[in-house]
């Protein structure tokens, strides 16, 4: 007993060679700093983007960046984007055309119609979808949909859009549906009953009440959509070649900007030409793009979010 | 005079419907079509997923049917060739193993730090809210963005090349915000009455920390960092920005090596099936090994999600 007593703390504490650093005090400020190496990432990405576009846009005149003509490799090179900025939106079209309706009915369906039994086994099977790699559906695309449809459309070349659009489309079904189905499982259930209770058809609650009900979720994970398509990038560089076609038609091979800077940073520009630099331009145009149309998604679920 | 007979005529109407109030016939038509309807709907509806299932199924049978007779044990433990027949992808799995030996610390380290920082050292402050916006943002940033960054910051500023570090470390930045978000949630997770008791024995709050919120919330954290890494290792764009070189027949034995992994040999065995149309199967091989690595993550990632995740 006595023993215990007569321990000297501070003896013991003088052991400690760090003693005179407040662990308390250092803790946080150490994990501010690791914390940190996010926002670092985000002023770095920037920083790369704008300072290598910079030397691109000082070259390149503004009337040259928005004309057709894309020829980055010949001996007097022409940088015309629109033919890239063309080929993003045909195949980001394409993919929501299939996106859209079929992940918005599988929302529903899993939402409104199925028992919850089977809701818990079919939701993760469709999310293994989003667990595939890209690459993988890039195979699949080039090896399978593209011969496929060749046979439904005899003029389709062996790189187009379409094949690549529709592989897009199947990948952010379940971005989707994941999201739509939160937002219409996010709508009271007394509001569903009471449409019920009124005589109304699984179908009409539905359409007429949660839908409207979950609008702005279900927006939101359109617009998010559409920006995982724009920025989707091996899908279109394998399936829909590097033709710098600037159609509509999507019958034939386009690129698309993620597919440019594929193309570009696999060894064909040398450090400090223009070629070089259009990457960054490109990308910049790229970071632009996707960071308003989640800015956009954002603002729509902040502001017509409905509170029961 | 004429208004007087319009009410007179109305009011005789309604005494003449008064006694059906519901025409049970119409009624009973426009029923049976409501219900036909909702009938139709969800026979629609479910389509849908059964289309999803349908593409799934037939995505996983064609690659594994272009792999028959390819994916061997000579395929796996071989190493890369220009010859079909020769090409084994042993390099390319130690490419990617390697990455990931790179990513996992690196992301663990730096997402677990922030989350902590976050949920524990910052609540509802200002920076909380910047890293918070930040974590959002960067998540929604495609992947080939990160794929310059790593390009010029990694690749040429800190002069990595396009050796596995490069790699690993772009590969962490982009997995980050999947860290962060799930080890958050984890934190979030552990009750408040261990905390207390913790600090009732007299504990710091970062000892309680260590020895209390970390271990508590480890299976989540472990779960969320799985799932990163599976996201990293099928993960193509970056690498290629960085400038993956096309064949490497050496097997990477240090970090600073050059090295391909196994999304960038798909890529390039996909594209090269023009040349050489056996490379389609190389490259379903390929994809099938992939695919196995993935299965296995995952199923880790949930077996202890659910064998350890205590609830309170």
């Amino acid at each position: 007993m006595s023993n215990v007593m007569n321990v000297n703390p501070t003896e013991k504490k003088s052991l400690n060679p760090f003693r005179f650093i407040n662990t308390e005090r250092m803790v946080p400020k150490i994990l501010l700093l690791i914390a940190s190496v996010s926002i670092l990432t985000s002023i770095g990405i920037v920083l790369t983007l704008v300072i290598d576009a910079s030397h691109f846009f000082r070259e390149v005149p503004l009337k040259q960046i928005f004309s057709s003509e894309l020829a980055p490799l010949r001996e007097n090179p022409s940088f015309g984007f629109l033919p890239l900025i063309c080929g993003t939106f045909v195949t980001s079209g394409i993919a929501m055309l299939v996106a859209i309706p079929i992940g918005l009915s599988a929302a529903i369906y899993l939402s409104e119609f199925s028992a919850p039994s089977r809701r818990k086994v079919l939701k993760p099977i469709i999310e293994v979808l989003a667990g595939i790699p890209t690459i993988v559906y890039g195979f699949f695309a080039y090896s399978f949909v593209t011969p496929l449809l060749m046979q439904v459309i005899p003029n389709l070349e062996a790189k187009n859009a379409l094949s690549p659009g529709i592989v897009m489309g199947i990948m952010i079904i379940p971005l989707v549906t994941s999201l739509s189905e939160d937002a219409m499982n996010a709508v009271p259930r007394r509001i569903r009953e009471g449409a019920l209770a009124l005589g109304s058809t699984r179908l009409e609650v539905a359409i007429k009440v949660i839908v409207p009900a979950a609008i702005s979720g279900i927006i939101a994970s359109f617009v998010l959509a559409i920006s995982r398509a724009i920025g989707e990038t091996m899908i279109v560089t394998i399936a829909s070649g590097s033709t710098k076609n600037f159609t509509l038609n999507f019958t034939q091979p386009m690129q698309t900007m993620t597919g440019y800077i594929v193309e570009f940073t696999s060894g064909d520009a040398g450090s400090g030409t223009i070629g070089y630099y259009s990457l960054y331009a490109v990308g910049l145009l790229l970071f632009i793009f996707t960071l308003l149309m989640n800015l956009v998604a954002k603002y729509i679920t902040k502001k017509y979010r409905k509170e029961y | 005079m004429d208004g007087m007979t319009i009410v007179y005529e109305e009011k005789a109407e309604k005494k003449n419907t008064v006694k059906t109030y519901i025409n049970k016939d119409l009624a009973y038509r426009r029923m049976k079509r409501r219900i036909l309807l909702d009938k139709i709907a969800k026979v629609v509806f479910s389509s849908t997923i059964v289309f999803a299932l349908v593409v799934l199924g037939l995505l996983l049978y064609r690659v594994i049917s272009q792999s028959i007779g390819w994916l061997d044990l000579q395929f796996i433990t071989s190493k890369l060739s220009i010859s079909p027949e020769k090409a084994g992808i042993k390099g390319v799995i130690v490419g990617s193993v390697l990455l990931m030996v790179v990513v996992a610390p690196v992301t663990m380290f730096l997402g677990v730090a922030t989350a902590v920082y976050m949920e524990e050292y910052s609540k509802k402050g200002k920076i909380h809210e910047l890293i918070n916006t930040n974590i959002s943002n960067l998540s929604g940033v495609p992947s080939v963005i990160f794929g310059l960054l790593g390009l010029t910051v990694f690749g040429r500023l800190l002069n990595f090349g396009s050796s596995i570090l490069a790699g690993g470390l772009t590969m962490s930045l982009l997995v980050l915000p999947i860290v962060v978000v799930s080890s958050q949630e984890a934190i979030k997770t552990v009750p408040g009455f261990l905390r207390d008791a913790s600090y009732a024995l007299g504990a710091t709050k970062w000892t309680t920390i260590r020895k209390i919120v970390l271990p508590t919330a480890l299976p989540g954290i472990m779960t969320g960092s799985i799932l990163s890494l599976s996201r990293a290792i099928g993960e193509t764009a970056p690498l290629v920005v960085l400038g993956i070189p096309t064949l490497i027949l050496r097997t990477p034995n240090s970090l600073m090596d050059d090295f391909t992994a196994l999304p960038i040999q798909i890529y390039y065995w996909t594209l090269d099936t023009v040349l050489t149309k056996e490379y389609a199967n190389l490259a379903a091989a390929t994809i099938v090994v992939l695919l196995m690595l993935l299965f296995i993550l995952n199923s880790i990632a949930i077996v202890i999600r659910n064998k350890f995740q205590k609830r309170y």
